[in-house]
């Protein structure tokens, strides 16, 4: 992919990049085979094309640690080719996608598939290796046959690993290769049949609740397994104000813990699941009556109260969640369109995350250094990617142009993504990504 | 009467004026009962879709009767017959009903929103007849009538509601319209059938003990202890919730001289009310029934939209 020899001559760039520590403006930047080349206040070279920038931002290209492009298996509801080409839209060069397909992504023909299909995708699809056999809890994959195919990190996301045994042996397993453990923390007994966070939402309206005690026992135990074993972890999709006390003190002791939080834990609350607007003036795209029970705020782990979106925003800023995620989770809008007790978890992130994370620095949560390190250094870091998620010389020309003051209206029938189920439609967002450049090749262009 | 809604979905979504105008309109229906003739033309040519994917026998035969006291074309649906068993979407069914253009659509269903669901996609008018745990308003609002045959319906009034609060959909349909109304309303259940944060509804006073919700209370309303819900651990057995939680004599006997004891029916005699005072004096749970054909035939008269002759 890299292999061509071609030049692209960014001009009059504001480069935001955590890797380097530089916030700096009027810089041009240089790419050339594939990789940054240059990065200097005037560069002058005959580049095969030049793009004046005109002060607009250049960041790393965002890397998602978390998302489900459905292929094998749910072609209906997104592919690899319609999840990557969401992706670029949204900012993201590289996404690692999970291993719930059907087959699961357990072996290594499966691993080798995703990465044939991604051969022609915009974007680099990183195959994320199921923990056990069939995300059946019982047995180990074969760690050692995915590593080598290319697998970058295991999961059995969707599904905890109850067996704290078999959980004990993964972190040691895989260790060997380097490669981190993603897991989806949740303690299925008390979880139960439960569909939205348990609250006041769920006191008021009797939809069965998800205590954040789900969440947090099983995120105890994970802290404790790594720290015993002295390995690496990260908490998938942290929600909780006790998970992220957890996840701060584990830190605090030294334990190699690391987490991520997702856009609609950031922004939504339990509030959503009856009225989806909550305090946000959305266009009228859609009718007041679906504002109520409206499937797209059905997730797991649920959006939660108010308490925990705060702790959530305090710990993103502070460090302690290293790592800003999506958990895309596309679904036909047929399946969606069920009861709410009936519809399947999970929503949609890749096009509204970036523009998000832009809101955040509107909000004073974040730095737009921060917002970097949380969308790129981060993930680049925990996947052990060590030539990406920053944009030094030398490093792959994967990047996003932003136009920070340029507003939109998110419109689900306007994205990439073969899936609509976005709890942000109609939500103004204060810039964009305009342009995303991966291996030094422009891959998408508003 | 000022009724805003095209649908009546919970009582959550009434007002005290909307809530005391269907009473009223209830009471005026109350007397065709007592008729020989037990029919008025208000709803001829009409058609009301009982469309029930949940078990039910007495709330569809009571919106049976009331549609056709009314003259109204009761068709009754339920899921054994539906295709819901051939595995066809809820909106599907509910598009396939409206093309047969009722005017009236019951719906009863074990999930919350469904009713919802179902008034967001067509346009006849909804009326629901219970949707999961969350709301059965047609119950609070007969509920409330037979409150007021012997209570004045408003702020002094001591309301105590006692059993599975978390799984029932009586209870939080009575909590709003009571509450609405500014009446008093105590709640109490084991605590693994209080819903967590409960105590944060406006108007609401929790209680531990039975005892302690039943001191003093002008209207004792029991609720219905699923039996199926034993293998959820929710409690250890029926003796024991009998134990605690049971309404008999001498519990009663802390509740004000005059109160009266409700429940939404089925009941489970000895388990949340003894014999005894199922079917003493103070129980009013028949006159609940009589009051739910009445109350019914006021919404479906209200919804229906035609005037009284």
């Amino acid at each position: 992919m890299s292999s061509n020899n071609s030049s692209l001559l960014l001009k009059n760039v504001s480069l935001i990049d955590a890797g380097q520590n530089r916030d700096e403006k009027n810089l041009d930047i240089l790419l050339q085979a594939g990789k940054v080349a240059e990065i200097a206040p005037a560069i002058s070279f005959a580049a095969d094309q030049v793009i004046d920038l005109d002060g607009a931002w250049v960041m790393p290209g965002a890397i998602d640690l978390h998302v489900h492009l459905r292929e094998p298996g749910f072609e209906y509801k997104e592919t690899i080719l319609s999840g990557a080409r969401a992706a670029v839209a949204g900012g993201f060069t590289s996404i690692a996608c999970m291993a719930n397909t059907r087959p699961v992504n357990d072996s290594a023909a499966v691993t080798r598939f995703i990465l044939e299909q991604a051969a022609v995708a915009p974007a680099k699809v990183l195959p994320i290796a199921a923990i056990s056999k069939g995300m059946a809890g019982e047995e180990l994959v074969e760690m050692g046959d995915l590593s080598a195919a290319g697998a970058v990190a295991f999961s059995d996301d969707g599904k905890t690993v109850a067996n704290s045994k078999l959980l004990r042996h993964a972190l040691e397993y895989a260790s060997l290769f380097n490669k981190p453990l993603l897991c989806h923390c949740q303690d299925n007994a008390l979880f139960a049949d439960g569909v939205i966070h348990e609250g006041m939402i769920s006191a008021a309206h009797g939809l069965p609740g998800i205590p954040t005690l789900a969440e947090d026992i099983d995120i105890a135990r994970s802290i404790m397994l790594a720290e015993y074993l002295k390995v690496p972890i990260h908490i998938c999709h942290l929600s909780t104000a006790e998970g992220v006390r957890l996840v701060r003190s584990a830190k605090a002791r030294g334990v190699k813990v690391t987490a991520e939080a997702t856009p609609h834990h950031l922004f939504l609350d339990e509030r959503a699941v009856i009225d989806l607007a909550c305090g946000e003036v959305l266009d009228d795209s859609l009718k007041p009556e679906q504002l109520r029970y409206n499937t797209v705020t059905k997730m797991s782990p649920p959006l939660r109260s108010v308490v925990d979106v705060r702790a959530l925003r305090e710990a993103l800023a502070d460090g302690t969640i290293d790592a800003i995620a999506t958990d895309h989770a596309p679904h036909e809008t047929t399946e969606k369109a069920v009861e709410y007790e009936l519809a399947p978890f999970g929503v949609i992130g890749l096009e509204t995350a970036v523009a998000l994370g832009l809101r955040l620095i509107k909000e004073k949560v974040l730095t737009p250094l921060e917002l970097t390190a949380r969308l790129s250094l981060a993930p680049a870091e925990i996947l052990g990617l060590d030539d990406r998620g920053s944009l030094a010389v030398g490093m792959a020309a994967d990047l996003m142009i932003v136009d920070p003051e340029l507003e939109w209206t998110v419109d689900p029938e306007k994205f990439y993504s073969k899936a609509r189920n976005t709890p942000f439609a109609g939500w103004r967002m204060p810039g964009r990504v305009v342009k995303t450049i991966v291996d030094g090749k422009v891959v998408f262009n508003l | 009467m000022g009724f805003e809604h095209k649908d009546l979905l919970g009582t959550r979504d009434l007002s005290a004026i909307e809530i005391r105008s269907l009473l009223e309109s209830a009471e005026s229906f109350k007397e065709i009962a007592e008729r020989p003739l037990k029919k008025v033309p208000a709803l001829r040519g009409k058609t009301v879709v009982n469309l029930f994917f949940e078990p039910s026998t007495r709330t569809r035969t009571s919106f049976e009767i009331a549609a056709k006291r009314l003259s109204a074309d009761a068709v009754n649906m339920s899921a054994s017959t539906s295709s819901v068993v051939k595995g066809e979407s809820l909106l599907d069914t509910v598009d396939n009903i409206q093309a047969m253009a009722p005017d009236i659509i019951v719906v009863r269903h074990k999930f919350v929103g469904a009713a919802h669901m179902i008034a967001e996609r067509v346009g006849a008018r909804v009326v629901n007849a219970g949707d999961g745990a969350n709301e059965h308003p047609t119950q609070a609002l007969l509920d409330l009538l037979t409150i007021s045959e012997h209570k004045r319906l408003g702020p002094g009034l001591t309301v105590a509601i006692i059993g599975d609060i978390a799984h029932s959909r009586v209870a939080r349909s009575n909590i709003w319209a009571l509450t609405t109304l500014g009446v008093t309303v105590r709640v109490c259940a084991p605590p693994t059938m209080l819903p967590r944060e409960l105590e944060k509804i406006p108007g609401l006073v929790v209680c531990e003990r039975p005892e302690e919700a039943l001191a003093g209370v002008d209207v004792v309303m029991m609720l219905r202890i699923q039996l199926e819900r034993q293998d959820r651990l929710l409690f250890p057995s029926i003796r024991d919730y009998a134990r605690i939680f049971g309404l008999n004599r001498q519990r009663l006997d802390l509740a004000a001289a005059d109160a009266i004891v409700m429940h939404p029916g089925p009941i489970n005699r000895g388990v949340e009310i003894t014999s005894e005072v199922a079917d003493g004096s103070r129980a009013v749970i028949l006159n609940q029934v009589s009051n739910g054909v009445a109350l019914r035939m006021a919404v479906l008269f209200l919804l229906g939209g035609q005037s009284y002759e």
